[in-house]
Formats: structure tokens, C-alpha cells, sequence
């Protein structure tokens, strides 16, 4: 259910954090769409916005609530989805391959700062069993 | 959630919707059905084809007794005295002060019988308003009926076709607002041709017992026909597309009668009512806030509780917001002065403590082709 190459937060993210441990996607979870329902629109950031990890970046809409974006990682955005600004049932079809924005992550290359406290496959799938 | 679910009240209908795998929510008190798979997709079927509601959560309030009319005429704004067995009428239960107790639908049964349908979160405070409000009339007693009642509302261009295989009697001979006695599905019924969807449609009350088995008998009619359960998100999307007033969120006890732009409601010329004065006095010096619809220009969706901004500064604030599924804009209803209400005015709405352009549009967004 949730792919092993993917990170996870307790806000329902997932990161995709690069071999090298420079850059990272950050999109939605399947089971944040799901809680979601139909989604009809994603406020994105500006390209070149610095971001702590836990801020929020930008939030996203269904046709019934509306849900802030967290960053899972400190960083700097490199370049945001802009598919979802005409598309952003993207993100209810294929939560897990539907990146919202790409991280130029803080610190030194491949120090992967952040990264220890977040969750994998397996600690995310149990969460979800919990809610 | 789940310390407070043993609280919530459940329809005839609960272990329908449980069973077709339905997201309950809490809702003024009930524990109904938000959506069954998804919004979008059951706002569509109710435009295009049909949709299901289980709307026993509304309740049944009803009248009787030889001044039952007058009775009705004192609690509620609309005139009740042409309303002829067999119509049913939108109107107003307001306060002194001509806001809002709630709205409801007035039915005439009979000669000196009434049946008012009311909002479920509003139930027993409406009742207790209206028995408090009916005294001294003389012959009129109002009973709270609403555990006798299941309410299936079928919504949608198919709703006729689909209805009427289940029952003798002739549905196209019902006309808007309008309503008869029949069995339907085998099932003693009262057949209402009413909704909350901006389509044309009807409701049907049956016994609560019956329930399971008209909701079973419509899903069985509705197959082939594309016709859907739709849940309370649908409804609300639904309805607000339409324009049509949620109680509680776009018209209540702040909110005068007139404000709503809901004038149409009110009798102006049958005897004495409760907020007659104070809506005769605002008639006059006219409102200084009134309810509009908007849509928004730039990028954002304005929701229930956004403020509405003029240079800054907090002018209104919108009572329902939402992005439409039928017509994929951002729309919504909100108060402004009365200044800013004309269609093509400008607005701004604080969106996440960001102003985003909207503008003033003539209502309903959404109006059925009666072709």
C-alpha cells in the first residue's frame, strides 16, 4: 500500500528524497486523498521560498474542506507541480506519484537533516491503522 | 469521534448507508451519510440522471385543530391562507425581530391540518417555539411527529421515470410543490414534489418502517437509469448551486428575513405575524446588509466564515462557500452592504489572510433547463 522508497509524516506526506540526499519531492498520502475526497484545488508556493521542516507551504482543497501543507524537510523550493492548478484530481488518482513541490534540501549535501525523524513504509501503515 | 457517536441519532436508514460503505458524519445531531464515493461524482448523477438522499433527519412538525391556519399564520411569514390540500409552501419561522428560527416547508394535509418540515439540528427547539407561539390561538395542537417519518428524496432529471415504476400514481400530474397520497413500492406514502437540489424531483415520507424497503426498491428502479445514493456533501453542493438558504449558516437568528433577500416569503398582507413589525419597519428604511451571491475572479475558494473585505477592511462575511462540481466555478453566499450588492460589483475575500478578487453575481449560479 505505501511504497517503501517513499517517507513518511505524521500530517500524512510523503517524501521522495534523492540518492544523493540533495533534492526532495513531497507530495500526499492515498490515505490523506481519501480523507480528503474529491480535491479541486492546490495553493502552491513560489518557486525560490525557503521552508523550515513543519512549516506550512501550502494547502489543499476538496470539495468539502480545506488542509494545510507541511514541509517534511528544511529546504528551498526548486520547482511546484503546476500540472495541479489545472489538474489537481491528480492527486485523488495517484496520491503516491503526484509530487506538489521539489526541495533543494538544507545543509550540507547529503547530510540529510530531518530525515531520522521521519516515518517509513511500515511505522506509516501502522499510524494509519491507528486513526 | 467515537465517544460522541452513542449520542447521535440514527436514521431508519443507518445500516443502509454502513452497509454501502458510506462515510458518516455527525450532523445537527444524526449520524448521516457525507458521501458515498465521492461528492463529484454524486453532484454529476443528481444533474444528469438521479440521485438518492436519505433525508430522515429532517423533521415532521404537525397542526391541527380548527384554528390550525390561524395557528400557522401567527409562527410563520408566508401566507398560509390560499395555500389549497394538496400544496406546500416555502416559509420562514422568524423571531420578533424578523431573523430567523428557522425555514421550513408548510404542507395542507387537510381542511385544518398541517404538516410543517423543519431542520433536524432545530427539531425540539423549533417544536417548543412553535407550542410556545400557539398558545391561546384556541383549537390548535401541534405534535412533534418526526419519529413517525423516513424521508427518501429521489433528485434528478430520471427521478419521475424512476419513481414511477414503483407507484399507480401519476407523477407528471404532480406539479412544483405540489404533493398526493399513493402507495409507493407497496408502501403507503405521501409524494412531494420538493427538493433541495435545484432539480426537479421529489420527496417521498413513508412510515419509518418502511424505509429499508423503499430505499431497496428506488436503488433496484434506479439501476440502468444512472441514478446514485448521494450523501450530505452532494446536498450541500447541490443546493448551494441552486442558492437555496442553509439554516444555521446562511440565514439565522442575526440574519433578518429580508437580508436573506427572502421577502418573497413574507405575507405582507395577512393579519398579524410574528416579525411583521420589525420587517414592515426594515421594508421601509430598507436593509443595510443583504445576502449576494459571488463568484470568485482570482485564485481561491471562499468558504463558510471568510471575512469580506473593502479596502482592508472586514465590510461582510460569507456564509457558504465552495467550488461547484456542475459548474466548476468558486462560488458562494455572503453578506455586504447594501452598497456592494449589485451584480458586477467588485470584492475581496480574505482567503488565509490574503485579499482574493471576487465579484457580485446574480443568483441562483446554477438554474435548471426546463426545456
Amino acid at each position: 500500500m505505501y511504497p517503501d522508497n517513499l517517507l513518511y509524516t505524521r500530517e500524512h506526506e510523503w517524501v521522495e528524497v534523492s540518492d544523493n540526499g540533495t533534492m526532495a519531492q513531497v507530495g500526499i498520502t492515498d490515505y490523506a486523498q481519501q480523507q480528503l475526497g474529491d480535491v479541486v484545488f492546490v495553493e502552491l508556493p513560489e518557486v525560490g521560498q525557503k521552508f523550515a521542516a513543519g512549516a506550512q507551504f501550502g494547502s489543499i482543497e476538496s470539495v468539502k474542506a480545506v488542509s494545510d501543507l507541511y514541509c517534511p524537510l528544511a529546504g528551498k523550493v526548486v520547482q511546484v507541480n503546476a500540472d495541479l492548478i489545472d489538474r489537481p484530481e491528480s492527486v485523488n488518482q495517484l496520491a503516491h506519484e503526484t509530487w506538489i513541490i521539489e526541495l533543494e534540501l538544507e545543509g550540507k549535501p547529503g547530510s540529510r537533516v530531518g530525515v531520522e525523524r521521519l516515518l517509513n513504509a511500515r511505522e506509516y501503515g501502522e499510524l494509519v491503522e491507528s486513526q | 469521534m467515537n465517544d460522541t457517536s452513542a449520542t447521535l441519532r440514527k436514521t431508519s436508514l443507518y445500516s443502509r448507508h454502513v452497509a454501502m460503505g458510506a462515510r458518516m458524519v455527525s450532523f445537527g445531531g444524526w449520524e448521516m451519510p457525507v458521501q458515498y464515493s465521492s461528492i463529484t461524482e454524486e453532484h454529476l448523477a443528481v444533474r444528469r440522471a438521479a440521485g438518492l438522499f436519505d433525508v430522515s433527519h429532517m423533521g415532521e412538525i404537525e397542526i391541527a385543530g380548527d384554528d390550525a391556519l390561524a395557528a400557522v399564520q401567527r409562527i410563520s411569514t408566508n401566507d398560509a391562507s390560499s395555500l389549497e390540500i394538496g400544496h406546500a409552501q416555502y416559509s420562514v419561522l422568524s423571531t420578533k425581530a424578523g431573523t430567523f428560527v428557522d425555514d421550513l416547508l408548510v404542507y395542507r394535509l387537510a381542511d385544518s391540518h398541517y404538516l410543517l418540515v423543519v431542520n433536524a439540528s432545530c427539531i425540539e427547539s423549533d417544536f417548543a417555539w412553535i407550542q410556545q407561539n400557539i398558545q391561546g390561538i384556541g383549537d390548535a395542537m401541534a405534535v412533534n411527529t418526526s419519529s413517525r417519518y423516513a424521508l427518501i428524496a429521489v433528485q434528478g432529471p430520471r427521478a419521475l421515470a424512476i419513481l414511477q415504476t414503483l407507484t399507480e400514481v401519476e407523477l407528471d400530474r404532480i406539479g412544483y410543490y405540489r404533493f398526493t397520497t399513493g402507495e409507493v413500492a407497496s408502501i403507503r406514502a405521501t409524494i412531494s414534489r420538493t427538493g433541495y437540489t435545484g432539480e426537479d424531483g421529489f420527496e417521498v415520507f413513508v412510515p419509518s418502517q418502511g424505509a429499508d424497503r423503499l430505499w431497496d426498491a428506488l436503488l433496484s428502479a434506479g439501476d440502468g437509469e444512472g441514478l446514485r445514493p448521494a450523501g450530505l456533501g452532494a446536498r450541500d453542493t447541490l443546493r448551494l448551486e441552486a442558492a437555496m438558504r442553509l439554516s444555521g449558516q446562511d440565514v439565522d437568528d442575526t440574519t433578518t428575513v429580508l437580508e436573506a433577500g427572502l421577502g418573497w416569503t413574507i405575507g405582507w398582507d395577512k393579519p398579524a405575524f410574528i416579525g411583521r413589525e420589525a420587517l414592515v419597519r426594515q421594508r421601509e428604511t430598507g436593509v443595510t446588509s443583504k445576502l449576494v451571491g459571488f463568484e470568485m475572479v482570482g485564485r481561491g475558494i471562499a468558504r463558510h466564515g471568510y471575512r469580506v473585505l473593502r479596502d482592508g477592511e472586514a465590510v461582510g462575511r460569507v456564509t457558504s462557500g465552495t467550488r461547484t462540481p456542475f459548474l466548476e466555478r468558486a462560488v458562494g453566499l455572503a453578506y455586504v452592504p447594501r452598497e456592494m450588492a449589485e451584480p458586477g460589483t467588485g470584492l475581496e475575500i480574505e482567503i488565509r489572510d490574503r485579499p482574493v478578487e471576487a465579484k457580485v453575481v446574480l443568483l441562483p449560479f446554477y438554474k435548471r433547463d426546463k426545456g
